[in-house]
């Protein structure tokens, strides 16, 4: 028998700042070519010693997670897992600009040390003593899916009680500034949103969102998390059969979808992705989250902050609309999301109120 | 599920003893290592370090694989393709599109190899650009399995040295929680520039061939290769009527919360690992009959790994060796090429040998083997530990 999962706490530090009630009635638009979080104060929290030596990826892990922790009252959970698509890219540059500067000499060790992926996840480990299970999943749009089924596995088969799990990426000049003259991101000057976007690229940002996850309900939950699916590539004409499989091994039809939470980001290469999904569900409200949280791997995560919200507040604030008419629905059930990159990395996720 | 474990029916590899299962085999049990001066990029450290390089270079590996001349493969994942493909041939992959098909992959150092190489032209010049996408992690793993041709589950796992045993423990839950039919699991990594500066700013590279476990042993040699095992349900194999080369039993993953980049000192991560790998296999200490063990000859690892050891295996100690005198220390891919030497272990009833092996550690009780054993093994433990404190533990048992 397969145990429910729960979405017990939630913690993040994000470009639209911490995780708190007034998150989303805060929300503003982004509209730059590059958007840094919002940092909270680190002081009294971490040591400043540390707060010099950290990236900002492990300070806001760091954060996000005692927060997400707290708020489900759980000291030390059972596993941590994250997801990261570029891992500490702060460290990664700055090693890899002096091995570059001055030609494989006068190196010092602490930013090759800081530079693995699975840095976050075991600074977190560190520093709450957490010996369990521990693992890094970086595998671009759907690192924090892969980080999210690995989640589920353990709690749904009871071998964990308490998951403690995240995503995380961090801007770095030089990685960004190599996507932009990629074409990746958009160039500097710009200022365009996810809807007036006419440039490509997308709007970058970073953020670090993490959850608590339990195999049992408590006063805190926000929602069931009921499965992901993911799949490497993917067709337009397979977008059909690839969420009818999923529903129908879940037991529940396009109608039973309430809304869903589309992965727009200005790109139309990307967005029409989200229009073909879109029309095999013609109930379900369309919501978007990128034109607040901006485009990294695991900016995913950000849009599991928003069904949580959603269906725990039953309300759904009105930024969150991809249309303007706002619809009469006024409960909120099951809740898909769907995220993909450059038509790779899809993920379907479905979120359950509980 | 049946409690023999996941079937492991295919296997592929490629490093520095060899570029077929067959030609790693031969190595081992003629005791030849694959240590040399780099050669395939030039280095400042080129007369400070062994490696155990794979002297195929890109050209040539892209070659065999027939690729196009403007692919944007990285060495990683030209290393993984070379490796998957054997792996997807020896299981007699055809057909069967039935099956729901996965591939977890693994790697710490990705696409590093060409943005070292490329990065300062990319402001200037267009003409690179095509490596800009190859730098993330999972890039690699895209590119192996449109090689392969797989669509579906596909997914990259980095937790640094233990990285691929981390892989093959996720493809082997997502069958166990029959999620999938078969995945092809594992990891590569190619030597870089990044890594081996980075372990030299640690002071932890030999400047001479490792020997692990030795009282003298210096620190490490980096290696670079690739390997992958295809896992497959118990149900699948019967109905196929596949020959299974090995089980994998058991897995333990916990984390040493001791350091970023040091072990504990009395190998907690590490006992944890294999304590929770042996619970997984319903095994005892005592079935276990020969350790391959992740030995990478730095003082720390070997001091805290065989403490973690004596404490599980109290005083009987099985049997044990590390293979990275072969390899080196090939990081991400390190758990999934141990993977193959622990089956192959099984397979010819074979413990290989620790090379360079001299004067005991006063600190343990314990003799790595030295030279290649035969004696009749059931049940192989093989360990992988990562910066982090990410240690893994993997069984393997006799089909």
């Amino acid at each position: 028998m397969k145990k429910s999962v729960f979405i017990n706490g939630i913690g993040a530090v994000t470009t639209q700042g911490i995780w708190r009630s007034e998150f989303f009635s805060e929300a503003r638009v982004l509209d730059h070519a590059i958007n840094a979080a919002e940092q909270p104060a680190y002081k009294g929290f971490i040591s400043p010693g540390a707060i010099r030596r950290m990236s900002r990826g492990i300070k806001m892990s760091m954060y996000a997670a005692q927060q997400a922790l707290g708020e489900s009252f759980v000291t030390i959970p059972d596993a941590i897992i994250t997801g990261t698509g570029l891992g500490c890219s702060e460290d990664s540059d700055k090693f890899l600009r002096s091995l570059w500067e001055n030609d494989e000499q006068f190196l010092t060790p602490t930013s090759f040390i800081q530079s693995t992926h699975n840095t976050v996840a075991a600074q977190i480990a560190l520093q709450l003593s957490c010996k369990g299970y521990n693992v890094t999943h970086v595998n671009g749009a759907s690192s924090f899916e892969s980080a999210l089924l690995d989640t589920l596995m353990l709690l749904q088969t009871g071998e964990e009680e308490h998951v403690l799990l995240g995503g995380v990426d961090e801007i770095a000049e030089q990685t960004y500034s190599f996507l932009q003259a990629g074409g990746y991101i958009k160039t500097g000057s710009v200022r365009e949103t996810v809807k007036t976007s006419v440039s490509p690229g997308v709007n970058y940002a970073e953020g670090a969102h993490f959850f608590s996850m339990s195999a049992g309900r408590v006063a805190s939950s926000y929602a069931e998390i009921i499965d992901v699916k993911l799949q490497n590539e993917l067709e337009g004409s397979q977008m059909r059969s690839f969420l009818q499989d999923f529903l129908t091994t879940k037991d529940l039809h396009p109608e039973d979808i309430d809304a869903v939470i589309l992965g727009y980001n200005g790109d139309e290469n990307d967005d029409l992705f989200y229009d073909a999904l879109w029309q095999e569900l013609p109930l379900a409200t369309p919501l978007y989250y990128k034109h607040l949280s901006g485009q990294y791997d695991s900016c995913s995560a950000f849009g599991l902050m928003v069904a949580a919200f959603v269906l725990k507040q039953q309300t759904v604030p009105s930024i969150l609309y991809w249309n303007e008419k706002i619809p009469p629905n006024t409960t909120w059930k099951n809740i898909l999301i769907y995220n993909q990159y450059k038509g790779k990395d899809h993920s379907l996720v479905v979120v359950r109120a509980c | 599920m049946t409690d023999r474990g996941v079937a492991v029916t295919g296997m592929g590899i490629i490093s520095a003893i060899g570029e077929t299962v067959e030609e790693n085999l031969w190595s081992l049990l003629a005791g030849k290592h694959g240590l040399s001066r780099i050669a395939n990029f030039p280095t400042r450290l080129r007369e400070q370090i062994w490696v155990g390089e794979q002297k195929k270079t890109n050209d040539e590996l892209s070659a065999s694989l027939g690729l196009s001349e403007r692919n944007a493969f990285t060495r990683t994942a030209l290393l993984g393709a070379y490796a998957a493909r054997q792996a997807l041939e020896s299981a007699n992959m055809q057909g069967a599109h039935d099956l729901r098909t996965g591939f977890i992959s693994s790697t710490s150092v990705g696409g590093m190899d060409y943005t070292e190489r490329y990065g300062p032209t990319y402001l200037t010049s267009p003409e690179w650009h095509r490596y800009i996408p190859s730098h993330p992690a999972g890039d690699s793993s895209h590119k192996i399995a449109e090689y392969l041709g797989i669509k579906g589950l596909v997914t990259t796992v980095s937790t640094a040295c233990s990285s691929a045993a981390n892989a093959i423990m996720m493809g082997a839950r997502l069958i166990r929680s029959r999620r999938l039919d078969r995945v092809i699991v594992g990891g590569t990594d190619a030597l870089s520039k990044f890594t081996i500066n980075g372990f030299h700013t640690l002071m932890i590279l030999a400047d001479a061939p490792c020997q692990p476990f030795d009282m003298h042993r210096k620190g490490l040699n980096l290696g670079e290769g690739a390997a992958y095992l295809v896992l497959e349900s118990e149900e699948i194999v019967q109905r196929q009527g596949k020959k299974v080369l090995a089980y994998l039993t058991g897995y333990g993953n916990a984390n040493d919360a001791f350091h970023q980049t040091a072990s504990s000192e009395n190998g907690e991560g590490a006992f944890l690992a294999m304590q929770k790998a042996l619970a997984v296999a319903q095994l005892t200490p005592q079935a276990i009959d020969y350790v391959n063990a992740h030995g990478t000859a730095t003082p720390n690892n070997d001091l805290s790994e065989g403490r973690a050891m004596q404490r599980i295996f109290k005083s009987n100690v099985p049997p044990f060796s590390s293979t990275k005198p072969f390899t080196g220390h090939t990081l991400a891919a390190a758990g999934a090429i141990e993977a193959v030497y622990s089956i192959l272990a099984l397979q010819q009833d074979m413990v290989p040998p620790n090379l360079h092996f001299d004067t005991p550690m006063e600190e343990l009780d314990m003799i790595p083997e030295t030279a290649v054993r035969h004696r009749s093994l059931s049940h192989v433990l093989s360990n992988s530990f990562g910066f982090g404190g990410n240690c893994s533990s993997l069984i393997f048992s006799k089909a």
